[in-house]
């Protein structure tokens, strides 16, 4: 494979290591749940959308395969993030979720 | 090149891997271990994909898939539950 190539997979390869661990830090770190919400749904799924798409470009480049699985788990998974971040805070909204002290209002009043 | 990049990504997601793990057993609310589950599946994509480069095989791949479509229908359905109590009304 070309130098090129290389570095562009193993850059992706990182980008996605390191979108993965921010937002399982946000998981972790944050102090409510309506915002450790944001860690997963966001760094997490671009992270993994970067790594698939580096695992296309090395299987593309090695002449090992040719079909389009990854992107199909890339598109699934853009897709589905953000339908079921929505159902989890509209269960937190109905359990009422405790929210930290600096949120001004309820998020279930509106 | 792309070994040292594939092995740094690897430690990069068990860290995450481990990090999920502590908010599932931490909690404090059910929709937290929940998000936390969600999050694990991810990462679980994630590591087969790096595994499939590593081995060099696409032998993998279908059960990365799977557990795409199902980790959702699962954090769908858990969702549901928490917030009306029943799956199927």
């Amino acid at each position: 494979m070309a130098l090129v190539a290389e570095l562009g997979i193993s850059i992706l390869l990182i980008i996605g290591g390191v979108f993965a661990l921010v937002g399982a830090v946000g998981l972790a770190r944050l102090p409510d749940f309506y915002t450790r919400l944001h860690g997963p749904t966001k760094a997490t799924t671009v992270g993994v959308g970067s790594i698939a798409l580096a695992s296309f470009l090395y299987f593309y480049g090695t002449n090992t395969s040719y079909d389009l699985l990854e992107l199909l788990i890339m598109i699934f998974l853009f897709l589905t993030a953000p339908i079921s971040a929505n159902f989890l805070a509209k269960a937190a909204m109905h359990l009422k979720v405790k929210t930290t002290d600096n949120t001004r209002g309820q998020p279930w009043d509106q | 090149m792309i070994a040292i990049a594939l092995n740094i990504t690897i430690a990069l997601i068990a860290l995450a891997v481990v990090l999920n793990v502590y908010r599932l057993v931490r909690g404090p609310d059910a929709p937290d271990r929940v998000l936390a589950l969600d999050t694990l599946y991810i990462n679980a994509i994630a590591l087969i994909l790096l595994l499939d480069i590593q081995l060099g095989t696409r032998l993998y791949l279908e059960a990365a898939l799977l557990i795409a479509v199902m980790g959702f229908i699962g954090t769908v359905t858990l969702a549901k539950y928490l917030k009306r109590g029943s799956v199927i009304e």
